[in-house]
């Protein structure tokens, strides 16, 4: 059996009196691509967002590479906060994608590529160039280094975003609806960017509303339904009949639209 | 009676001198009121509730009263609590105080206005507070707030006039005396505008250089 990259636990999430995430269990096997699926307001993203450590879980535990993220079990019930370089070194493992692409303005794309590999990692500038380079040409924007971001596209941008994440070499990468924001247009290049990274093995956990791409590229579907997981398992059998009628409901909001086709 | 700008012209080093020391006080306070304003500011995000507390205490109290009763009560009420100054060191700084109040609200809401993703992808790259502080916040910053800062820099540029009440010896009252002195009060009025207006042309101007030259990161959102 392959070892689990991400291993969630009983994790619960509140916000103040909101409970957004209720207990939920979620193993994410090496090397595979797990889209999690949900109508907005179900805690798919928050999930993703304690995953990556942006959110800490109220309680339940998170494992990364069978190591605990943010917090050890005390054994008496109890958690205690691991010191912040434990928890910088398990963060590490992980590489974040955002909707919003967050690049930094007043970096190029290489600055923002690079930047974590001088200013973290402490590698030359020439040295972390290099990488950046390939990282770039990886997502096919070689030719967009010097560039800042307002001086690309969307999708350039969100490349780009992909590329940083990338050069930190990490063993689980994490999106967060990275096609929200764009065009229809652009949403392709970044779909076909994260196919290819599916196909070479990396692990991947994506938020999306691409349910053409979760049925074809996801080896694993979660649907998540008011902060429980409701469904877990492979695209044939979430997507294949009989359906779930929650399931079902939600995908007759896109099929409504015409917007989405089933593979 | 006509105008007559002789009269003044001929005092014309000591309006000099009187413009350099107008310069200097207004350069030096607004430098050290930058740093200290995003002291201030950093502190009040970064530091414990209690010094938030305070720092909004004393930042209210400067900016809700008026920067001349702050200067009296420094160079006159001062000695009562053994604070001596000379008119240069109490201008000096009264107007650094009085200022660092402003750009401390400034750079407040600069940081505020940052997106939250832009610090979170920092933290997701394993930057650390003090190197995302370094790294992505002041240079984000900067670009947000520049023309707030050149604005606040050209009216505190003008209070300057104000440090004439505690006898600093500055532009408004050297050329204002000499103007009484030599009976030609409306030149010298005359020349204090065009004083005060060559210098705010100039902070405006080279605001808007630095402007351009970081317009290209300016509009950077999808």
């Amino acid at each position: 059996m392959t070892r689990s990259a991400v291993t969630v636990r009983d994790v619960h999430k509140s916000f103040g009196k909101t409970e957004v995430l209720k207990g939920i269990d979620l193993s994410v096997p090496q090397g595979s691509t797990t889209c999690l699926l949900g109508p907005s307001g179900s805690g798919k993203s928050t999930l993703l967002r304690c995953i990556a450590f942006l959110e800490e879980t109220t309680s339940g535990t998170i494992e990364i590479n069978g190591q605990p993220l943010g917090f050890a079990e005390t054994g008496d019930g109890k958690r205690t906060r691991l010191p912040q370089s434990d928890i910088r070194k398990v963060r590490s493992r992980i590489g974040m994608v955002f909707q919003q692409f967050n690049l930094w303005p007043h970096m190029t794309a290489l600055g923002n590529v690079t930047e974590a590999l001088v200013t973290v990692r402490g590698m030359k500038r020439k040295e972390a160039n290099a990488i950046g380079e390939a990282q770039l040409a990886r997502v096919g924007l070689d030719d967009r280094g010097h560039h800042y971001p307002s001086e690309l596209s969307g999708g350039q941008q969100q490349r780009v975003a992909i590329a940083r994440a990338l050069a930190l070499e990490p063993d689980i990468l994490l999106f967060d609806e990275p096609t929200s924001s764009l065009d229809p247009e652009l949403t392709g290049e970044v779909l076909n960017v994260m196919r290819e990274l599916a196909g070479g093995g990396m692990t991947m956990i994506v938020v999306t509303h691409e349910i053409g791409f979760a049925a074809s590229v996801g080896e694993k579907i979660v649907f998540l339904d008011e902060g429980k997981l409701l469904l877990d398992g492979p695209p044939s059998e979430i997507f294949g009949t009989p359906r779930h009628p929650r399931l079902q409901q939600f995908l007759e909001t896109y099929l409504d639209r015409g917007a989405a086709t089933l593979v | 009676m006509s105008i007559d700008f002789g009269l003044i012209f001929a005092r014309m080093p000591e309006i000099l001198a009187a413009f350099w020391v107008t310069v200097w006080i207004w350069i030096v306070s607004n430098v050290l009121a930058v740093f200290l304003g995003f002291g201030v500011a950093t502190l009040r995000r970064y530091g414990p509730l209690w010094l938030d507390l305070l720092l909004r205490l004393l930042v209210e109290i400067i900016r809700g009263t008026p920067f001349l009763v702050q200067l009296f009560l420094l160079y006159f009420g001062g000695p009562f609590i053994g604070l001596s100054l000379d008119p240069i060191p109490a201008g000096l700084l009264g107007m650094t105080v009085y200022s660092t109040a402003y750009y401390s609200e400034i750079f407040r809401a600069g940081y505020n206005a940052i997106p939250v993703g832009h610090i979170e992808a920092a933290e997701c790259v394993g930057l650390t507070r003090g190197q995302i502080i370094r790294r992505i916040l002041v240079p984000e910053m900067t670009m947000l707030v520049l023309p707030q800062c050149v604005n606040m820099a050209i009216l505190m540029m003008k209070e300057t006039a104000i440090l004439s009440i505690i006898t600093v010896p500055e532009l408004t009252l050297v050329v204002g005396a000499i103007g009484s002195q030599q009976y030609a009060f409306v030149e010298a009025m005359l020349l204090l505008a065009l004083f005060y207006w060559f210098l705010v042309e100039l902070s405006g101007f080279l605001g808007r250089i630095a402007e351009a030259r970081l317009s290209k990161f300016r509009f950077a959102h999808s």
